[in-house]
């Protein structure tokens, strides 16, 4: 493919993810107020998000055949024990993400 | 003199502000380098070098659309398909926006902050109370922003530079950006006592992913995130009003 073509093709890219961010505060931003259900929706949306993000994080997990997604499930456990135990962000990343890479480069 | 300006600057509150985005955003630094690197590798492999891969990641920006759209141009999809193809991928970024429009009402550098708005970023600068306990919250997000840009940029150039070569394996690393949203989930878990919202998160993205499978699941899930969320805030809205 020419470079021209590949150029017009990040172009278009960039303009759908660039109108796909602003677009929210274009509509509702500049001073107007937000209407309630937005503002509601804005507190509880980062809870729904992150509960979201998770699963789409591990979408590709394959329950059905071997490992049965025991790596993930026994990294994110690390986590999330971790997590609840020190409440320290970086501890809990780092701990989780060497038992996964150590689970899925050695034991699976 | 020179010594006393060191021990100011390393002092102030600004320091301790880049110092505390910097700490908060390692774990970005992990997964974007890990994964700009991957993206630069493979867009590399296809013919395209560190100018292609930069310019996508300074413009476009957006983790895992970058690896369907070296899928697209390798595949010599016209430009309607490409269009198409991103809303679907990016559809969520509207998202962010809207639950960020009153959080970035009057933030300085505003234009910058809605165009780094990526998943990672969002997690953190979305994040209330951690964002509100900081001297300078703005500074804060600005910072995180920029952060984690230029961590996502560096790794897509170094990738597209040097292709395929590591010392060690890094399979697995990628985890890092599951385990931090998996850790902000469980922060804003211990630190609320409505758990309602993050469960309707969890419960209808799963119900989705059942129904439809790991490709096309997005879409449903934020509708029936939507659905659920409006259901659920109709009483509260009305009490607001």
């Amino acid at each position: 493919m020419n470079n021209a073509r590949v150029i017009a093709m990040i172009a278009v890219i960039s303009a759908v993810t660039v109108a796909l961010r602003f677009l929210p505060f274009l509509i509702f931003g500049k001073g107007r107020k937000t209407p309630p259900f937005l503002s509601y929706l804005g507190r509880v949306l980062p809870y729904a998000i992150m509960g979201m993000l998770v699963v789409y994080c591990l979408r590709g997990v394959t329950l059905l055949s071997a490992p049965h997604g025991l790596p993930e499930a026994i990294a994110s456990a690390t986590v999330v024990l971790l997590h609840v135990w020190r409440r320290n962000t970086l501890l809990s990343i780092l701990g989780g993400t060497v038992v996964y890479m150590l689970l899925v480069q050695l034991v699976f | 003199m020179k010594q006393e300006k060191r021990e100011m600057r390393r002092r102030g509150p600004a320091f301790r502000q880049v110092k505390a985005a910097f700490l908060d955003t390692v774990p970005v630094l992990t997964g974007y380098l890990v994964l700009g690197f991957g993206f630069g590798v493979i867009f590399r492999s296809h013919g395209y070098g560190v100018l292609f891969a930069a310019a996508m990641s300074i413009f476009v920006y957006a983790g895992s659309m970058q690896y369907v759209a070296v899928d697209l141009i390798t595949g010599g999809a016209t430009l309607l398909a490409t269009a198409l193809a991103t809303l679907m991928v990016n559809i969520r970024h509207l998202f962010y926006g809207i639950s960020m429009i009153d959080a970035y009402k009057d933030i300085p550098r505003k234009p910058f902050l809605i165009f780094t708005l990526t998943d990672e970023t969002y997690s953190l600068v979305s994040h209330r109370e951690a964002v509100e306990k900081q001297e300078d919250p703005a500074r804060y997000c600005f910072l995180v922003s920029l952060f984690n840009y230029s961590y996502w940029i560096a790794g897509s150039v170094i990738g597209a530079a040097l292709g395929a070569v590591l010392p060690f394996s890094t399979e697995g690393i990628d985890f890092a950006l599951t385990a931090l949203f998996l850790t902000i989930f469980t922060e804003q878990w211990l630190g609320t006592k409505e758990h309602l919202p993050a469960l309707v998160g969890l419960g209808a993205s799963l119900a989705a992913l059942l129904l439809l499978g790991s490709d096309d699941f997005l879409i449903l899930a934020m509708l029936l995130i939507l659905a659920l969320l409006w259901l659920l805030g109709r009483r509260e809205v009305k009490r607001h009003e």
